[in-house]
């Protein structure tokens, strides 16, 4: 019988260099394992391969040294303790994600909730070329969102609020932008939007909640951080619904089948049919 | 204005800079005036913000053109 590799690739079996063997990859969404699924790959690693497993750079779990002959009982040990199989091959992969705001004090956004519905909603979908997601909650960027097909980073809309000003100029002093002038004197606070980052940092540093804001999402397009690399670009405003984010996604997705060949990534794509067209496309999925 | 109290937090890194602040405040009654010099980065970013949470007011901020700010801390200002 001759192994179909590829169809055990897509079940998550990458092949070794020593014959017969795999490094079986299993699912995980934003980075977060429970205590029992990892007691279930202990106990695969420990019986099925050699004792260990290797952390992969996108959150995942591999367990490498599992024999051919013993792809079927891992695979029901695993999946009766709660742990499924990862993906590769061309389809959407392992969306990752940071703590976002349900753990972390400077998540402006919950990071893992989106993940998870990212990943009913697309994960495993087959599509032209590989294609990944990343989940960060702010402009920290500990998840790196730029070096996604798609990365999804928590934003916040600054508004001021003049009547709990003290004009004290901490917001000034700490905007990396620049863009925030307190006048003490004239008991004025000017604010230049178009170059805000929505970092968040004079809402966070205010000492009189004169900063307020409204949290959202700022997309990246087309990052590549293989053979070759490329940073995502933002061709929207930050986005304040979550419906809309799901519209342009499937918009994204939609116009990556349509264009891109066999085996081209999204920013080759863009890149041979011209980003116009796709940023059209997702700027009227935005409305 | 003059201050009641000066410390200089600018030789320690978080969270040493709160604790410093806060041990001299604890010394200084409610309406003084704690003024206070603290590095750019992370400390003008966190620590005023700190001290509204702990109930005292952030009178005044002045930039002192050299990587440091001096704030005046009204003690319990805000409470």
């Amino acid at each position: 019988m001759s192994t179909n590799y590829k169809e055990l690739k897509k079940g998550g079996f990458m092949r070794q260099r020593q014959p017969n063997y795999f490094s079986m990859r299993l699912k995980s969404v934003g980075g977060h394992l429970t205590a029992e699924q990892l007691g279930t790959i202990q106990s695969v690693a420990t019986k099925f391969g050699k004792g260990y497993v290797h952390l992969t750079s996108r959150q995942g779990i591999e367990i490498p040294f599992i024999h051919l002959d013993d792809i079927d009982a891992v695979k029901k040990v695993l999946s009766e303790g709660g742990v499924q199989v990862g993906v590769c091959g061309p389809r959407v992969r392992t969306i990752t994600a940071c703590q976002g705001n349900s753990i972390c004090p400077s998540g402006l956004i919950d990071t893992l909730k989106l993940a998870e519905e990212f990943d009913k909603r697309y994960g495993g979908r087959e599509l032209p070329h590989k294609f990944k997601f990343g989940f960060t909650g702010c402009r920290n960027n500990c998840l790196k969102a730029e070096e996604n097909d798609i990365g999804v980073k928590g934003g916040v809309k600054p508004d001021w609020h003049a009547e709990n000003c003290t004009f004290c100029g901490v917001c000034q002093a700490v905007c990396p932008q620049k863009i925030i002038t307190v006048d003490k004197i004239a008991r004025s606070v000017t604010f230049d939007e178009n170059n805000c980052l929505y970092c968040g940092k004079c809402i966070k540093s205010c000492p009189s909640d004169a900063w307020q804001g409204r949290s959202g999402f700022v997309i990246s397009f087309g990052g590549l951080y293989g053979n070759r690399i490329a940073v995502g670009e933002n061709f929207l405003p930050i986005i304040f619904d979550e419906d809309k984010l799901y519209k342009i996604v499937d918009a994204a997705l939609k116009f990556f089948a349509d264009n891109a060949k066999s085996g081209e990534r999204f920013r080759t794509m863009l890149e041979r049919v011209g980003r116009e067209n796709f940023i059209d496309m997702i700027t009227e999925a935005a409305r | 204005m003059n201050a009641d109290e000066f410390l200089d937090i600018t030789d320690v890194v978080c969270p040493m800079t709160f604790v410093k602040t806060k041990v001299v405040l604890e010394d200084l009654d409610d309406g003084q005036i704690l003024e206070l010099r603290l590095n750019d980065g992370e400390p003008i970013q966190n620590l005023p913000r700190s001290l509204k949470d702990d109930g005292h007011k952030i009178l005044e901020l002045a930039n002192n053109d050299d990587g440091t700010f001096t704030i005046l801390v009204e003690k319990g200002g805000l409470t």
